[in-house]
């Protein structure tokens, strides 16, 4: 899933102090599992701002409103008959919502409350952790399913750096060093011969280096 | 509203099986305590959500505090030690919006703790007066702005 962080209560403020009515929206996709833009965050956000907003002498209507998903037209022209109403919308979804409400919504005002952080998982309630890069090539077959393109700080495809050190990575002690767990996988498994095979050099335009990207499913398309 | 006659409005969530029970047992010791504190019974202080602490202080509380167990007495395992991480969560939001942290707290304590229970209601009501009427309340009749959004 998408990976989002909170922004910070004056960041969100200050994006919205000319509005006196505001939709908070969120998202029921990526965003409320990685519990930052769903129904909770929606209703702790809407509190936040009217009380920032209050004690400031300026008060704010907040309404509150989660859809489906905010990346599907379907869903986001829900709120076709009422965006209008409002000064803002603020969007709790990850950075693709609040482009399609403005692709949707032309005329109206939308303010992103969270920062879209990476494509990943939880490993513990709480934790997320990075998983895929989004290369558009995935290669991780070749290193026993553990992806050094988004997990080693390098991007190495051809084993560890010199900054390798008890496991974890130069740049950071907590940040495991990748390439030291694929070398261990393929000991414990005997197939560390594999690890001999030059990987070639990547390709990066199937990556964002080729620019924004588009994905077209033909059986699906009108 | 000087702050000589202000007489604080504060909310606080009592565990069933704590602090609630530790005002009846207050109350069954005569003791007293500030009647500023307005209780409400939870199951468990786990019950207490994020969204409950900061619409209080929005509907204009002065001050809001939890009392559940003594941490590793949880009726419920660890409902206290979650809220204790909401109530950190809901100081963070307030500070962020330049509004003293202290207006929410986080305490703990057992059924037999009566006289406790009447201190912690003191010491909330005393911080509370020291630190002023809600700057929320204050703004109640605060006026809307002035609609300027271009676009």
């Amino acid at each position: 899933m998408i990976v989002a962080d909170e922004k910070s209560l004056p960041e969100i403020l200050d994006m919205i102090k000319d509005c006196n009515h505001i939709l908070v929206l969120g998202c029921k996709g990526c965003v409320t599992v990685c519990n930052v833009g769903g129904l909770k965050e929606v209703q702790i956000l809407a509190s936040a701002l009217r009380i920032g907003r209050k004690k400031d002498g300026r008060i704010v209507k907040v309404d509150e409103e989660i859809l489906e998903r905010q990346c599907d037209p379907e869903y986001v022209a829900q709120i076709k008959d009422r965006v209008q109403n409002y000064d803002g919308v603020v969007s709790l979804a990850c950075g693709v919502g609040p482009q399609f409400l403005s692709e949707a919504y032309p005329d109206q005002h939308f303010f992103p409350a969270v920062n879209t952080k990476f494509f990943g998982g939880a490993v513990a309630h709480g934790i997320w952790e990075e998983r895929c890069a989004g290369c558009g090539n995935c290669i991780i077959h070749n290193f026993d399913g553990l992806c050094p393109i988004a997990r080693c700080s390098k991007s190495l495809m051809n084993g560890p750096c010199g900054g390798s050190s008890n496991g974890k990575c130069e740049i950071d002690k907590e940040i495991l060093c990748i390439w030291d767990s694929i070398v261990r996988k393929k000991m414990a498994s005997g197939q560390l011969n594999d690890l001999l095979k030059v990987m070639p050099i990547k390709d990066w335009r199937t990556a964002r280096d080729g620019g924004p990207r588009k994905r077209i499913k033909e059986d699906l398309t009108k | 509203m000087t702050t000589d006659n202000f007489e604080p409005k504060i909310l606080a969530f009592c565990c069933k099986y704590c602090a609630y029970a530790a005002a009846d047992l207050a109350g069954s010791m005569r003791l007293s305590y500030p009647s500023n504190v307005k209780v409400i019974q939870v199951p468990c202080t786990g019950r207490v959500d994020i969204t409950y602490l900061l619409r209080a202080i929005e509907d204009g509380a002065d001050g809001v505090y939890v009392a559940g167990c003594l941490e590793g007495e949880c009726h419920f395992l660890a409902g206290n030690l979650r809220t204790k991480k909401r109530v950190k969560y809901v100081k963070k939001v307030l500070a962020d919006l330049k509004i003293e942290p202290e207006r929410v707290e986080m305490f703990n304590l057992s059924s037999a703790m009566g006289p406790r229970f009447a201190e912690i209601a003191n010491e909330m009501t005393d911080r509370i007066k020291k630190l002023g009427p809600s700057p929320i309340k204050n703004n109640d009749q605060c006026k809307e702005v002035k609609h300027d959004c271009s676009r």
